[in-house]
């Protein structure tokens, strides 16, 4: 069952790559976020009550619906246009996303661990690359937030790897997504809308040498 | 008693938050500062004594808590100053002063944690706070920095985070839950090299935000620029030493296993790209907080290859990485006044400052010559033992290019810093100009001061707590 969810998230960061609109991105980050609650679920079911319900509730709550509503809400306030405008055209960004997931398929297979398995490793690597993907093809800074969204999801599914042996790992990554989603979205979104008007990331380039 | 002083001072940080009355303000900050000293004198009474499970006061994060505690308090006396002279709104001063306070604080911390998720966890708070010093002036280039500096941050944090993982999966046997890095070191010699390599590789890529190394060294660049003059002291001394912190514990437990010459490399890699970025940064930059910014990645590329070289390199480092927190801390408030004189940070805009502020300018002076390490300055001491360990350990080549780059280096500073005490400025207005008492200028004397001393001279306490240090590191 994991397996299936593992590959259904992999699908969903092609779509990532193809998306045109902000609102398609952020509905595959909600899309994810249950993705994770269910993986989640499966994988931790051992570990104690507590830290379970935190795990999910955080998965279902933040990642699933509270983030997703707070980036539409910024999105609105600010008055972003809709479109993600890469800088590459879609057709490349499914070949390289595709390229990625090869490589880290074939770098999985140089590792000699009997622990890890394989498919979490991949699904990470690959979540982790293509959010770095989408923060350098993308001229807006609400898709760099939306790319760091989607490679804290990957270090969350790395982090459920380990996660039955050692839960307070996946508090960590639980207290890092909430620290920088709050802090990227909710400070700094409704400052640099006061401040600059227009949020374009070529608007940030006074600071140099 | 970590307890105590965590919920102390951030309950201080708090009411300073609140609090819009002068005179309360002055008393909340006393008041920690007397925590901190308290908290500092307590700790160096119970060295190796582990406290709340995951916080033991060992020698390194003794020496660098101690550093901090002395930079602290001219810190908070330039803000005053600072603050003083710009009339600025009682929200923004009150916001100031409170994470200046959970800077120092969460710094203390991650000095003195020995579990990597809790040092992790407080550098993450470092994060935090610092931002909100760097968006103090509230405008278009400041708001620039501080969001490029809290998303690089936040990169290298999750980088951190993810090298951590990958430290758990390197561990040998399953419910070995311990992180700690003592019992990291225990077990160096049994963790997968597979794993323990990719843990090496994105802890030290995430740490290098904080220390200012190649290739997450530019947020921290324009955050020492935008932030306010003492604020940029703190961040390019004691949170580069944050930075240093997390990486040295990590590259304890690396030597100690089999990719030891491996980790060599990769520092060795990152230091020269450091130095190299920042001599033709040094070469073509025009703002002299910047140029100060520069020459920090420098340092902290010379004390990388202390630490890549072993051998005497070792204790170099460590004296290196002390030594440069004193010098930079008293540049950066320096730099302060001559803001105050020229309305300007443009290498431009300023000259013949000996006329203007003789005390200011023999701080300068000194300033550069400490800085670029030549004798009597401390750094003349550990540049020389960094540079015997590299001969020594047979990077000859490496030798020759770095004391190439840094000849490049005095003379880019050399040519700035002189054009800024003794050519005379082009159209600068001498009327009205305000006079800066000598009196603000002590402190640098004593940091410099200190430099000297504990480089020439040092104290046999001091000696022992690095030999003390280092030696966990094989030899």
């Amino acid at each position: 069952m994991t397996n299936v969810l593992l590959i259904t998230f992999t699908i969903s960061l092609l779509y990532l790559g193809i998306a045109h609109r902000l609102l398609t991105y952020i509905k595959i980050l909600a899309f994810q976020g249950v993705l994770l609650f269910g993986i989640a679920f499966i994988e931790l079911i051992q570990i104690n009550a507590v830290n379970l319900t935190l795990v999910l509730l955080e998965t279902i709550v933040v990642k699933a619906i509270a983030i997703p509503l707070f980036v539409n809400y910024v999105m609105k306030r600010n008055r972003i246009t809709r479109d993600a405008e890469p800088f590459v055209p879609n057709f490349i960004s499914l070949i390289i996303i595709t390229l990625i997931i090869i490589i880290t398929f074939i770098l999985s297979n140089a590792m000699s661990d009997t622990r890890i398995s394989k498919i979490y490793f991949v699904v990470a690597l690959s979540t982790l690359f293509t959010g770095l993907y989408i923060i350098v093809t993308r001229s807006k800074i609400i898709t760099h937030i939306l790319g760091y969204l989607v490679i804290e999801n990957g270090v969350f599914i790395l982090s459920l790897a380990v996660g039955n042996e050692m839960p307070m790992l996946v508090n960590l990554g639980i207290l890092l997504d909430i620290f920088a989603s709050v802090f990227l979205l909710g400070i700094f979104v409704n400052r640099i809308g006061d401040v600059l008007k227009d949020v374009d990331v070529d608007k940030l380039k006074n600071l140099k040498d | 008693m970590v307890g105590i002083y965590l919920a102390g001072a951030f309950s201080i940080s708090g009411l300073l938050f609140f609090n819009r009355n002068r005179v309360l303000k002055y008393l909340l900050i006393a008041a920690f500062l007397l925590l901190q000293i308290g908290f500092t004198v307590y700790e160096c009474l119970h060295i190796n004594t582990t406290d709340l499970n995951y916080f033991t006061p060992d020698s390194l994060g003794l020496l660098l808590l101690i550093t901090l505690t002395i930079i602290s308090i001219p810190a908070f006396y330039h803000s005053y100053v600072y603050l003083g002279t710009k009339q600025d709104n009682p929200k923004h001063t009150a916001i100031y002063f409170a994470a200046v306070v959970a800077l120092l604080t969460s710094i203390s911390a991650a000095y003195l944690s020995n579990h990597i998720a809790v040092t992790w966890i407080f550098v993450e708070l470092t994060t935090l706070s610092a931002s909100a010093l760097i968006y103090h002036r509230r405008n278009n280039r400041s708001l620039e920095g501080t969001w490029k500096y809290v998303f690089v941050c936040a990169i290298s944090i999750t980088l951190v985070f993810i090298g951590i993982l990958f430290l758990s999966f390197s561990l040998p046997g399953a419910g070995a839950d311990d992180l700690s890095f003592k019992n990291l070191l225990v077990k160096a010699p049994q963790l997968n090299v597979f794993w323990l390599r990719l843990a090496f590789i994105f802890i030290f890529t995430g740490f290098t935000a904080k220390l200012g190394l190649v290739p997450m060294y530019t947020a921290g660049i324009d955050a020492k620029d935008k932030a306010p003059s003492p604020a940029g002291a703190l961040l390019s001394s004691v949170l580069m030493n944050v930075g240093f912190v997390g990486i040295f514990r990590s590259y304890i437990v690396a030597a100690n296993s089999p990719i030891h010459q491996w980790a060599n490399h990769v520092i060795i890699i990152a230091a020269l790209l450091s130095i190299l970025v920042a001599t033709v940064y040094m070469t073509k930059v025009k703002n002299i907080k910047r140029m100060f910014a520069y020459s920090s990645i420098e340092h902290s590329g010379i004390i990388m290859l202390g630490l890549a070289a072993g051998g005497v390199g070792y204790y170099a480092a460590i004296l290196h990485t002390i030594l440069h927190a004193f010098i930079k801390s008293s540049l950066f408030f320096q730099q302060g006044q001559i803001y105050r004189i020229y309305q300007s940070k443009s290498i431009y805009d300023v000259g013949n400052y000996f006329k203007y502020n003789v005390t200011g300018s023999m701080v300068i002076l000194l300033g550069f010559f400490f800085a670029t390490a030549m004798p009597p300055s401390g750094l003349f001491i550990s540049e020389f033992m960094i540079f015997r360990s590299l001969f020594e350990s047979d990077y000859l080549w490496i030798l020759i290019v770095v004391m190439l780059l840094l000849t490049i280096i005095i003379w880019a500073f050399g040519k700035n810093i002189f054009k800024l005490l003794f050519t005379p400025p082009v159209d600068f207005k001498e009327d009205g100009l305000e006079r800066i008492k000598p009196a603000e200028s002590i402190s640098q004397f004593i940091l410099l001061g200190l430099v000297v001393y504990l480089g020439l001279n040092p104290p046999q306490e001091f000696v022992t707590l690095i030999q003390e240090a280092i030696k966990s590191l094989p030899h």
